[in-house]
């Protein structure tokens, strides 16, 4: 009668009949109750039995073992060892943009990129096949495409990114919904009025025409070495196109090249109405957004600022006296694209421990107050090969609902960080968490829980001075006792 | 000087001895004379016969009587193995089975020194010293002994017996504690009464692995003890009773009662007069080496010598040194008027020292006041105005009377005739009982759960009654026929005899009337067993983790959700996932599904419970923040809309508001009814409609069809249509539900990846 009454007990027979991992069937049941029917699915745990692993399912397993363990080396893709992408598809609005924005190709293809151009509204599009994505980056370079060819949507492009994959998206004048829906899904809303463009009165270039102002020598750009380069960006960056906005509930965007303050996103061929909703600083020209999971999104008001023309012409920006021979685009696209593609700023960090000081091993749990050394590896990947990361403000937290301990970790410059605290005084469950979230740089994020109990009975300090009284006091009673005792029962 | 103060120490105790002697004992004498005159007689009748002497005959009937009710007492408490099967019931006895595990695997030491990181997460618990370690220790010395004794039991089964093997044991400590207090036929007859009494079995049935298990027997005990030591003044048995008082301290916090009903007897005793050197010894060796051990229980600690609930006990302690060196000094003083303005000084000093004392004490902090369960006790509104953690348990509800009829059916009015008995013989020993009956009832009437604490007090008292009764009634009749018989052939008992038969002779048909009567008694008696057998097999054997109901067709549908649900936890969740549930379901979810609880049944950390319960009633986002907080893997609801059963989260729901809003105001009762009434329907609150609680209990429910006739999303257990057929949710997605429904568990998803 011992069907069910302790779970534990039967868990250990119950593992070898279901591996986890593979419910292998699945079957409709009809569920009954109370005479009605409920429609169910539940999950029916295949029979035990061990004549199935018999030698032909052995061999092939062998050889999927074989082949899965081949496959990286098969292909460079994507992979945590090598966070560098390799495979990229790029889809247009049409192949002419394959030689008009020929240098940003080049320089893809010169760095080891397999570029693959299809048009957006190819019908044999797909991301993935069998469950395995076919790429590690995707380049929208279609803004006026209404509908993904093949079995892309919004939705796929998403998915994309969320399994870990980069994405960017260019758009213009032209952009289409589906554009917009994908930006807006990524955090960043796009001005709402098709017709309007970023216009800025004091920013613009300095052309042969006085246009309309839209043509715009952009120097606003995020100070960051990480996404940009160490080589400052001199030249302003050519941009026509649309403004966008970071969505306040964001926190994962970033402006890289923002409007200056008198730029405002407006139809330039219409007479203003009313006070253009999109204005200064607000105002981003081209965005990045690192997802939770470290994909990264490059989001660009312009498709013209990726085009050779822009690239390649020189730039002076209105009321400035330099001239400069050559735009800062190329720099800028190209510095972009290798953040984007993990060619620089990706960390990895890992091998969280942690001891006890003059052990060795992990301890299972700690006591209050005792001393413990941690330690954690932080390494970053430099495009070929992962290096040690040196910086010093990685802190370690031990946290309970709230930090106990904060301290700075100091690095060996080979990749170990370390630092030595005494446990607080404090039991409960405490994690070490790491949490590392520098600008440009993959955020990191790692935890790991340890309990902290109390003393043992024992472990309390024997004799403590502060008792004395209390022990001369039973003592002097017990003696006490005994001589008046002797004293009553024989001094009579 | 010490020959002197001893010489008056002795003199001082013959006095008031005597004294006390000569009251308590005018009573036994008539009772006790007879029956020993009758035991001679019938001896000498079956001499001559190879029968057994009557004072054998009375012992062996008597053993087995009391073996059989020892039986009883057991077998009675076994319908729920045999309706269920050898399982743990309800919720606490969870806990209390997990942690016996963890003793009878890791020894005592680990479990001293257990710190438990798998409950109230990440707080962590201190399981060693927040326990009554006694009801696992018993259960793991029985483990032991039989692993000793080559029985190869499971540390389960043991657990589940615990508790009727101790409710047997209580029938001989009941037996033991009625003869102290009447005559072994009462001691007979209360073990007969506690045996089945279902006040006691509602605690005590097979698997109800709890504290009170061990607790009520330890209870007895140590009365009886105490009791035994105040009759015969011996330090032996007072020192037993401070070791029963040390084996109650480590099952129960209901030690608290003992610790303030005895120094309440012993008032009483002072005041009437009744003090004695008996007493003295009695009480002073109770209380201070009771004191002593149980200050060796870590969860007890220094609470004897700090907390306010303990110092009447300290009081009675110094008030008898006080009695006892005014004695001293009355008799070393001849003058009278010097003695009174001794006395008066003396009154006066001690008593200003021991208000400035406690006061001083108290305003100091070193003695706390008293917890908030004691005043509830005291007042039954407290609890309810501030307290809801301790109003929102269901067994600390005030009793209805319904309940009293149903726990003790004719033990109700036996109760009081009990009392008039009692009252007719007053000894300390009664005057025992009927202190310990009317505390304990007051009790019992205040929080349904301490019904069980008045149970053996009412039993005790009832079978006074009835074996007085019964006693009268069968010498009445017996006093008859020998007359008729005997004649005047038996001049031994002629006298007693032809008193008697003057007495019937003023009323006639006393015979008859007798026999009317004892046929009453036997037939109340009958229905008092039968009654105490069906409420045992029908309502107290019930483990409340298998839901048993009956079908369309009359046949029995068992609803083992909560062990698919756990099961299912245990399988298919991360080792270090959190679980987030109400209090109610954290021991279960940390015995069976061995996963890291926020809260559990051991409320002690009202601010935590208070989060949860903040964040059921919060909206999504909200709760949602709360959770990432509380690092909350997976959400656990209980929910009976599909079956019909009523206890569900739902209608705990609105305690959860109470917690939650008693320390975040943020939250607040009237957002969450239409005025002042609770519902779930269209007609409910817009906040109700959204809360989390509301969206896991309803998610998906408007799809279905629950009764024929009903539009779907019908709720069963409140007998309403929902009034949210279309809930989305946003951070978390449904992982699991029960065939039922009853438990529903969700996984909280992480953060959204690209906001």
């Amino acid at each position: 009668n011992e069907q069910l009454a302790i779970p534990q007990l039967r868990q250990s027979s119950y593992r070898h009949e279901t591996p986890p991992t593979n419910p292998s069937r699945r079957c409709l049941h009809l569920g009954y109750f109370g005479g009605k029917r409920l429609h169910k699915i539940s999950w029916s745990a295949p029979k035990p039995s061990p004549l199935t692993r018999s030698a032909p399912m052995a061999k092939l397993a062998i050889f999927f073992t074989l082949t899965l363990s081949l496959l990286p080396f098969l292909s460079h893709s994507f992979s945590p060892d090598t966070p560098t992408d390799r495979r990229i598809l790029v889809l247009l609005d049409d192949f002419s943009l394959k030689s008009s924005h020929s240098i940003f190709f080049t320089s893809l293809k010169s760095r080891g990129f397999d570029l693959d151009f299809k048009l957006a509204d190819d019908p044999k599009l797909s991301l993935q096949r069998y469950g395995q994505y076919l790429y590690d980056g995707l380049i929208l370079f279609a803004p006026s495409v209404e509908r993904f060819g093949g079995a892309l949507d919004v939705a796929a492009v998403l998915d994309f990114v969320d399994s870990g994959h980069d994405l960017i998206v260019a758009a213009d004048t032209t952009a289409s919904d589906l554009i917009k829906s994908v930006a807006t899904e990524c955090g960043v809303d796009f001005d709402e009025d098709p017709s309007a463009m970023v216009i800025d009165h004091q920013g613009y270039a300095v052309s042969d025409v006085d246009g309309d102002h839209t043509l715009i020598a952009a120097d606003e750009l995020i100070r960051s070495d990480v996404i940009l380069g160490k080589t400052k960006i001199e030249a302003p960056v050519l941009f026509k196109g649309i403004a966008h906005s970071l969505n306040a509930a964001n926190t994962l965007a970033l402006k890289v090249l923002s409007g200056s303050p008198s730029a405002y996103s407006a139809n330039p061929s219409a007479k203003l109405s009313s006070p253009p909703s999109l204005t200064g600083s607000a105002i981003s020209l081209v965005s990045v957004v690192q997802a939770r999971n470290n994909a990264r999104i490059m989001i660009s008001g312009s498709l013209d600022l990726f085009s050779n023309r822009y690239m390649k012409s020189s730039v002076q920006k209105a009321g400035s006296p330099s001239k400069y021979e050559k735009s800062g685009n190329e720099q800028f696209v190209t510095e972009v694209s290798k953040w984007l593609f993990h060619e620089r700023g990706h960390l990895k960090a890992g091998n969280l421990r942690h001891l006890k000081v003059g052990e060795t091993g992990e301890p299972a749990m700690y006591r209050i107050k005792d001393d413990l050394e941690f330690y954690v590896d932080i390494f970053e990947w430099s495009g070929n090969s992962w290096e040690p990361y040196v910086a010093d403000d990685v802190q370690v937290q031990f946290y309970m609902m709230s930090p106990y301990v904060l301290k700075t970790l100091s690095t060996d410059k080979k990749g170990l960080y370390h630092t030595s605290f005494k446990v607080p005084d404090v039991y409960g469950v405490f994690q070490f968490k790491v949490e590392y979230q520098k600008l440009g740089y993959t955020s990191l994020s790692l935890s790991k829980q340890i309990p902290v109990r109390p003393f043992r009975h024992n472990e309390y300090e024997r004799f403590i001075p502060t008792a004395f009284p209390y022990y001369g006091a039973s003592f002097t009673t017990m003696a006490g006792f005994f001589i008046f005792s002797v004293v009553y029962l024989y001094n009579k | 000087m010490p020959p002197q103060t001893m010489s008056a120490k002795t003199d001082a105790t013959i006095g008031v001895n005597g004294t006390a002697k000569s009251t308590s004992n005018q009573a036994p004498p008539p009772m006790a004379l007879p029956a020993n005159l009758k035991s001679d007689l019938l001896n000498k009748l079956s001499l001559k016969s190879f029968k057994l002497k009557t004072k054998q005959q009375e012992l062996l009937l008597r053993v087995s009587i009391l073996f059989l009710v020892y039986v009883l007492a057991f077998i009675t408490r076994l319908f729920s193995v045999l309706r269920y099967e050898s399982m743990i019931h309800e919720f606490d006895p969870y806990f209390n089975y997990r942690t016996t595990l963890f003793l009878t695997e890791k020894g005592f030491y680990e479990f001293w020194n257990w710190f438990d990181y798998e409950s109230w997460y990440p707080l962590g618990r201190i399981v060693g010293g927040t326990l009554y370690p006694g009801l696992m220790v018993t259960a793991a010395l029985i483990y032991w002994g039989l692993r000793f004794l080559r029985f190869a039991v499971h540390i389960r089964e043991v657990c589940v017996l615990t508790a009727p093997f101790f409710a047997s044991n209580t029938t001989l400590v009941a037996y033991f504690f009625g003869k102290e207090i009447w005559d072994s036929s009462a001691g007979l007859v209360a073990a007969a009464l506690i045996a089945i009494c279902p006040g006691y079995i509602s605690r005590s049935v097979a698997g109800s692995y709890d504290n009170e298990g061990v607790a009520i027997f330890a209870l007895l005990l140590t009365f009886y003890l105490f009791v035994k030591a105040v009759n015969t003044g011996s330090l032996t048995w007072s020192l037993a009773s401070a070791f029963g008082y040390f084996y109650m301290v480590s099952a129960w916090g209901g030690y608290v009662f003992i610790i303030n009903l005895i120094p309440l007897y012993v008032l009483v005793l002072l005041i009437t007069g009744r003090y004695s050197v008996r007493l003295y010894i009695a009480y002073n060796c109770m209380y201070v080496l009771g004191m002593l051990l149980a200050m060796q229980i870590r969860f007890v600690g220094f609470q004897h010598v700090q907390s306010g609930e303990h110092m009447a006990a300290m009081g009675v302690f110094f008030l008898m040194q006080v009695f006892y060196f005014l004695d001293w000094v009355k008799y070393l003083l001849s003058d009278k008027r010097l003695f009174e303005t001794f006395l008066r000084i003396t009154v006066t000093t001690t008593v200003g020292l021991a208000a400035v004392a406690l006061g001083v004490g108290t305003a100091s902090g070193y003695i706390s006041p008293w917890t908030g369960r004691f005043y509830s006790l005291l007042d039954p509104t407290y609890a309810k105005d501030h307290i809801p953690i301790i109003a929102s348990v269901s067994e600390h509800q005030p009793t209805a009377w319904s309940s009293f009829m149903f726990d003790f059916h004719i033990l109700l009015f036996l109760f009081p005739a009990g009392l008039y008995f009692c009252f007719k013989r007053l000894t300390d020993a009664t005057i025992f009982i009927v202190m310990y009956g009317l505390t304990s009832m007051y009790f019992a009437g205040v929080m349904v759960r301490l019904i069980l604490v008045a149970t053996p007090a009412v039993c005790l008292i009832s079978a006074i009654a009835v074996s007085a009764t019964v006693k009268n009634l069968a010498q009445l009749l017996r006093t008859k026929s020998k007359v008729t018989q005997g004649g005047s052939s038996k001049a031994a008992s002629g006298s007693k005899a032809s008193s008697k038969a003057l007495l019937d002779q003023s009323q006639p048909f006393q015979r008859n009337g007798a026999i009317a009567l004892l046929l009453g008694v036997f037939y109340l008696l009958s229905k008092y067993a039968t009654h105490c057998t069906w409420v045992t097999s029908e309502a107290y054997s019930s483990p409340s983790i298998v839901l048993a109901a009956r079908g369309a067709h009359g046949n029995k549908v068992i609803f083992d959700d909560y062990r698919e649900a756990y099961f299912w936890l245990q399988q298919n969740t991360p080792t270090d996932a959190k679980v987030m549930s109400w209090w109610d379901y954290g021991y279960q979810i940390t015995a069976m599904a061995n996963r890291t609880v926020i809260v559990d049944n051991n409320t002690w950390n009202n601010t935590h419970i208070a989060t949860v319960g903040r964040a059921m009633s919060s909206y999504e986002d909200e709760a949602y923040e709360i959770m990432r907080e509380l690092d909350v893997g997976y959400v656990l609801v209980v929910f009976g809309g599909v079956t019909g059963y009523s206890s569900d989260d739902i209608n705990k729901f609105l305690w959860m508001v109470r917690i939650g809003g008693g320390v975040f105001p943020v939250i607040k009762e009237p957002d969450y009814l239409v005025n002042g009434e609770y519902r779930v329907d269209k007609g409910a609150a817009p906040k109700m409609l959204n809360c989390l609680m509301y969206k896991l209990c309803y998610y998906r429910f408007g799809e279905l069809m629950t009764e024929y006739g009903k539009p779907p999303g019908f709720d069963r257990a409140r007998g309403v249509e929902i009034g949210n057929k279309d809930i989305k949710l946003e951070h978390l997605e449904e992982a699991f539900t029960t065939s039922n429904w009853i438990v529903r568990i969700y996984k909280v998803k992480p953060p959204n990846n690209r906001w």
